[in-house]
């Protein structure tokens, strides 16, 4: 069985739950950048939660289907169609042999998991199917999708059609968007009154946000501590002797424009950072287009840890109500 | 020196040894990751040291934030204690410095550079005070470097000279990245040289290219079969200046599959080092070269 892309969309790539352990080479997790969305995508089409799947991000493919398999579409608001006829989002349909898929216009949300029973046969790298554009590693050939490609697709378990998830267990961002921080690593980088006006101001998305990273503007400009810049720092007052960068990592080149690094991080560089986007908080960040308002909020570990369970059982909830 | 630990978000402990690079604070992060990794420590997914810091990923459900950094100060002292000798290989990296296709990149994004006049090799030479893009190009394939870090994308190493500080290269940094860097190019920014993996964007400035690749995610490439990344932090790299000719007779070697790095097991000993650094550069040669 296989996917004939017909249409690629804008940047869709394979993706699953990622790869873990080849960071301090620079090679980075990738993944889902909606991890929730991931999930539940392939329990609706009964598929493993860490099955490969699509990600497309702010338009969707056309896709047709070389054998009849269980669809579910999760994440952003991006109205699938099945030969133009409308199918609910979060809910498994059927796709017959022959039939295409195509999407509507985005509505809510960046990126929208397409999950198909069986899951994205592409070759497992360093263990994950999941794409590294920047590396050319992993997914189809390494790279986003492109019209003409054939996707190999698993053997999926047979499931019912309609399995949906319950729309208040669907997250959505608020507006502004409230993304939690811990405060750490360099914010002692910055003076007290940058530090207030930092979560004080309304920042916007920049039209630079993709993988590996979210760019922030409109804020008012970070102040510096005066100092002597270390051996090796370099001249800039933001700038460290390189060192790792935390997935979630807010650094702030020249103190102008922060970026949040996300699943396909840069693994370091000579930037300092104020802090750390929780954990709890990443998948919202891939749902947020450019010029979305957007507030950083300080909180402490323990209130980090909090939401970290909170969104577990979250996860717990989006189980039950699928099997 | 002085340690600093700071919680990044839920999932990550950070490290800094030092705030400045030197090699004592390099060989302290890379001390305490391969205590970490000794010590293996259920729930941690990523241990990755860099030139004067290192980073922890783990599980909080598994092991709770405080425990975890109580394991890494007591790894620290263990550290503290190790013998500053390291056993690694040093592998010899043929540049084909001023090499057309830097040079092209670097005309592309002039208005970008501190000199828009000059190319990069020729105002690095300028501001370190040696004899032009020739006396450039001897000090900087003069003495090995440590690779201090691998990271920013897959592959790519950071590299710090091995001379006392008065004789390292420093250069800026571009006044803003460029967009575009040839695979496999020689640059350098702050006191760190480096080696591009892969094309993209950087900011670093730009000498010459390898005809050697060091990353390759097919693994089709001979000596990178086994693993798809050459580097690990702590490998030591001698360049060997070539010309055209030779730059296109080992590409062709690449691509038949005939090409193998130079490559060779070596101990270094930090204090053998700072005892006289030129006679444990020579012998870092001599174990090259196999005399």
């Amino acid at each position: 069985m296989a996917i004939k892309v017909l249409k690629p969309g804008l940047a869709t790539t394979v993706q699953d739950l990622g790869r873990p352990g080849y960071y301090h080479i620079g090679i980075p997790l990738s993944g889902g950048m909606d991890r929730l969305a991931t999930r539940a995508a392939n329990m609706l089409v009964g598929n493993d939660e860490g099955a490969a799947l699509l990600e497309a991000v702010f338009m969707g493919p056309e896709l047709e289907f070389t054998s009849d398999a269980t669809v579910a579409v999760t994440g952003a608001e991006l109205p699938p169609k099945v030969d133009g006829a409308a199918r609910e989002g979060w809910t498994s349909f059927t796709v017959k042999k022959g039939q295409i898929i195509s999407f509507d216009f985005l509505k809510k949300g960046a990126r929208a998991y397409i999950a198909v029973s069986g899951g994205i046969d592409v070759p497992v790298v360093l263990g994950s199917r999941s794409t590294y554009a920047l590396g050319a590693l992993g997914g189809f050939k390494g790279r986003k999708l492109e019209a003409g490609d054939e996707l190999p697709v698993g053997r999926g378990k047979s499931v019912k059609d309609g399995r949906t998830i319950p729309a208040n267990l669907r997250r959505v961002n608020g507006n502004p968007a409230e993304l939690r921080m811990v405060p750490g690593l360099y914010w002692h980088r910055i003076t007290e009154a940058a530090g207030k006006h930092f979560f004080e101001d309304t920042w916007k998305v920049a039209p630079e946000a993709d993988r590996i990273g979210y760019r922030f503007k409109g804020g008012r400009p970070l102040e510096f501590v005066p100092r002597t810049p270390p051996f090796g720092a370099g001249s800039d007052p933001s700038n460290i002797v390189d060192a790792c960068y935390p997935y979630g990592s807010i650094q702030v080149p020249g103190g102008t424009e922060p970026i949040v690094l996300h699943r396909d991080a840069v693994s370091g560089g000579g930037y300092f950072m104020v802090g750390t986007v929780i954990s709890a908080d990443m998948d919202l960040i891939g749902q947020l287009q450019p010029h979305t308002q957007a507030k950083f909020v300080s909180i402490d570990l323990e209130e980090a840890l909090k939401a970290r369970t909170e969104r577990e059982t979250h996860l717990h909830k989006v189980r039950d109500s699928v099997s | 020196m002085k340690t600093r630990y700071s919680y990044g978000g839920d999932e990550h402990i950070f490290v800094e040894i030092d705030e400045e690079m030197s090699l004592e604070a390099f060989f302290k992060s890379l001390f305490i990751s391969n205590a970490v990794k000794d010590a293996k420590i259920k729930g941690v997914s990523e241990i990755c040291p860099a030139n004067a810091s290192m980073q922890i990923k783990y599980d909080p459900d598994v092991i709770k934030p405080s425990d975890m950094l109580a394991e890494l100060k007591k790894l620290e002292t263990v550290a503290d204690k190790a013998e500053h000798v390291l056993k690694t290989r040093i592998i010899e990296v043929p540049v084909y410095y001023n090499d057309p296709w830097t040079r092209e990149t670097l005309m592309r994004f002039r208005e970008r550079h501190q000199d828009p006049k000059s190319t990069d090799i020729e105002y690095a030479a300028r501001i370190n005070n040696l004899d032009g893009a020739q006396g450039f190009i001897k000090a900087h394939s003069g003495s090995p470097w440590f690779v201090s870090m691998v990271g920013f994308v897959a592959g790519l190493p950071f590299l710090y000279q091995m001379v006392e500080r008065k004789r390292q290269i420093e250069a800026p940094k571009y006044l803003r990245p460029r967009t575009d860097t040839p695979r496999l190019t020689v640059g350098h920014g702050g006191c760190f040289g480096c080696i591009y993996s892969v094309r993209g964007a950087g900011g670093y400035q730009m000498f010459g290219i390898t005809p050697m690749p060091i990353y390759d995610p097919n693994q089709k490439i001979s000596y990178l079969r086994d693993f798809m990344c050459l580097f690990k932090p702590g490998d030591i790299v001698k360049w060997k200046p070539i010309d055209r000719t030779q730059y296109d007779a080992t590409v062709a070697d690449v691509d038949s599959g005939k090409f193998t790095p130079l490559m060779k097991n070596v101990t270094f000993s930090l204090a053998d080092f700072h005892k006289d650094i030129d006679a444990c550069n020579r012998k870092l040669n001599e174990v090259l070269h196999g005399h």
